[in-house]
C-alpha cells in the first residue's frame, strides 16, 4: 500500500511538473502575444487580439475531462499511448496553457504604462521592452500565477487519474471510490492537500522575496 | 534646436474628436531653460508626449536640429529619442531595478557595455546627491530621491534635450526647489536644452529664461520669462499669477 502511494505521489508530481513547464513554454508567448496587441499595447491589433482572444477563450471553456477524451488521438500521435502519466499530461499542457496565457496577461497588465512609456523614450525596442521591461518588471506577479496554475493542475491532475492518468487520483478513485476502501481515500486526500499547502507556502515565500517594489 | 510648426493633435474619443492641441508654433533654442505652462487639461502633457515622440502629431511637424520627426522609422527614430531624455511626474522608474540598475539601464539598451555603464551611472548618481543609495530599490527612496534617479537615467545618455513633464508637481515645495535646483545646474554646467511642462507658476519663475501659455489646446502667450510675466496679455497668465500672489500673500 505504502509503495502504491509513494508511486501515485511520484506520478503526480511528474504530471504536473511536466505539464507546468511545458504549460509555460506556451502559455508566456502566448500572454504576452495578448498583451502587446490589446488597447494600448506596443504593438497593438485589434482583429489579432480578438481571434486569438477566441482561440484561448474556446479552450478555456471546455470541461478539462472532455478535452482529456476528445485530445486522446491526438495524445497518442504525440506520446504513442492514451493513457499512463506522460499521455496525462498533452491534455493537461492543452488545458493549462491557454489559462497560462490569461494569468501572464493579466500579469502584464498590471504593469504601469508609464514605465514603458519611459522604455520607449529610452530607445528601447519592442523586444527589449518586452524581455527587459515587462517580464521582468511582472516577475512577482507570475511567481503569484506560477503557484495558481500549479495548484490548477494538481486538481486537473487527479481528474486524469480517474481516466487512467495516474497519480493519487487513481488511487483514490480506484481503491477509494471503487473499493470502498476509506483509508486509502483519505490518506490520498491529505497527500494532496500537503503538497497543495507546500507549493502555496513556498511560492508565496519566494513571490514576497522577489518583490523589490514592497520594501 | 526644436521646432514645432502648426502642430495639431486630435484624439478620437466615443463622442467624437477632441482637440488637444490646435495649430502650435514653437521655437526652443539650444540652451533654454522653456516652461509650458497651462491649467489640468489644457494640452501641455500631449505637447510633451509629441515632443517625446509617444504621440504622432496628426498635423503640422516637429523636428530637432532641422530633421523632421516624421521622416523617421525604425532605427532612426530610436536614434532620435536617445537624443533626449525624458522626466515624468510619475518618476516611472522600474521597481525590480536597484536604482543603479535603472541608471545603467539606458546604457544597457543601447549595448553600452556593463562596465562603462556602472561608470557613468555612478558619476550621474553622484551628480544627483544619491551614490549611497546606488543599491537600494526605489520602493525604499523618497518621492524627491525618486525623482532625482529619473533625472539621472534621463541624463545617462548624454542627451541634448531634457523633456520634463511636471517634474515637481508630486513633490513639497522644498523638494521641488531642491529638484529645480538641480536640472538649473545640468542646464548652465552640461549645458542640456530643458523643456518644462508644469501648472506651478513658481517652477517657471524659479527657473526657467522663456514661457509659452496655453489654454485650451491654443498658445496664448510666450516669450522671455520676465517680458511675459511683467506685462501678461492674456486673461489666463494673469489668472495663473494672480494665483501665484494670492498663494504667497
Amino acid at each position: 500500500m505504502v509503495e502504491l502511494l509513494i508511486k501515485g505521489t511520484g506520478e503526480t508530481l511528474y504530471m504536473v511538473a511536466l505539464s507546468t513547464v511545458f504549460a509555460y513554454l506556451l502559455g508566456v508567448p502566448a500572454g504576452v502575444l495578448l498583451s502587446v496587441t490589446s488597447k494600448g499595447g506596443i504593438v497593438e491589433n485589434h482583429s489579432f487580439n480578438w481571434a486569438f482572444g477566441w482561440v484561448i477563450n474556446i479552450l478555456r471553456s471546455l470541461p478539462f475531462i472532455i478535452l482529456m477524451v476528445f485530445i486522446s488521438p491526438f495524445t497518442r500521435l504525440i506520446v504513442g499511448k492514451a493513457i499512463g502519466p506522460t499521455a496525462a499530461c498533452v491534455a493537461l499542457i492543452v488545458a493549462a496553457a491557454p489559462f497560462v496565457a490569461r494569468l501572464v496577461e493579466s500579469s502584464l497588465a498590471e504593469i504601469d504604462a508609464g514605465v514603458i512609456d519611459a522604455a520607449k523614450c529610452m530607445g528601447a525596442t519592442n523586444r527589449q521592452i518586452i524581455l527587459r521591461v515587462m517580464l521582468p518588471e511582472a516577475i512577482p506577479s507570475l511567481v503569484r500565477g506560477l503557484s495558481i496554475t500549479t495548484i490548477t493542475l494538481i486538481g486537473y491532475s487527479a481528474m486524469a487519474g480517474a481516466i487512467g492518468g495516474g497519480g493519487l487520483g487513481d488511487i483514490a478513485i480506484r481503491y477509494g471510490h471503487h473499493r470502498y476502501d476509506t483509508r486509502t481515500m483519505l490518506i490520498t486526500i491529505v497527500l494532496l492537500v500537503i503538497i497543495v499547502c507546500v507549493i502555496q507556502v513556498t511560492f508565496d515565500k519566494l513571490a514576497y522575496r522577489v518583490d523589490k517594489s514592497n520594501r | 534646436m526644436i521646432e514645432i510648426k502648426h502642430l495639431t493633435k486630435t484624439f478620437q474619443d466615443k463622442s467624437g474628436p477632441i482637440t488637444a492641441l490646435r495649430d502650435v508654433n514653437l521655437s526652443i533654442e539650444k540652451g533654454d531653460i522653456f516652461g509650458i505652462i497651462g491649467m489640468s487639461g489644457a494640452g501641455k502633457s500631449t505637447l510633451l508626449r509629441c515632443l517625446s515622440t509617444l504621440e504622432t502629431p496628426t498635423e503640422g511637424s516637429i523636428s530637432l536640429d532641422g530633421v523632421d520627426y516624421s521622416s523617421l522609422s525604425g532605427q532612426q527614430l530610436i536614434e532620435l529619442r536617445r537624443r533626449m531624455g525624458v522626466v515624468f511626474q510619475g518618476y516611472n522608474l522600474l521597481m525590480q531595478r536597484t536604482v543603479l540598475q535603472n541608471v545603467m539601464f539606458p546604457l544597457s539598451l543601447a549595448g553600452v557595455p556593463k562596465e562603462k555603464a556602472r561608470e557613468r551611472a555612478m558619476q550621474l548618481l553622484q551628480m544627483v546627491g544619491l551614490e549611497n543609495k546606488a543599491a537600494s530599490y526605489p520602493a525604499q527612496l523618497s518621492g524627491g530621491q525618486k525623482q532625482r534617479v529619473a533625472i539621472a537615467r534621463a541624463l545617462s545618455t548624454s542627451p541634448e534635450v531634457l523633456l520634463c513633464d511636471e517634474p515637481t508637481s508630486a513633490l513639497d515645495s522644498l523638494t521641488t526647489k531642491s529638484v529645480l535646483e538641480l536640472l538649473y545646474d545640468i542646464n548652465t554646467k552640461l549645458h542640456v536644452t530643458i523643456v518644462i511642462i508644469t501648472h506651478e507658476i513658481a517652477v517657471v519663475k524659479a527657473i526657467c529664461n522663456k514661457v509659452a501659455v496655453i489654454d485650451a489646446a491654443e498658445f496664448v502667450e510666450c516669450g522671455s520669462t520676465k517680458e511675459v510675466f511683467a506685462d501678461p496679455k492674456s486673461d489666463i497668465t494673469k489668472l495663473l499669477l494672480g494665483r501665484e500672489e494670492k498663494k504667497h500673500g
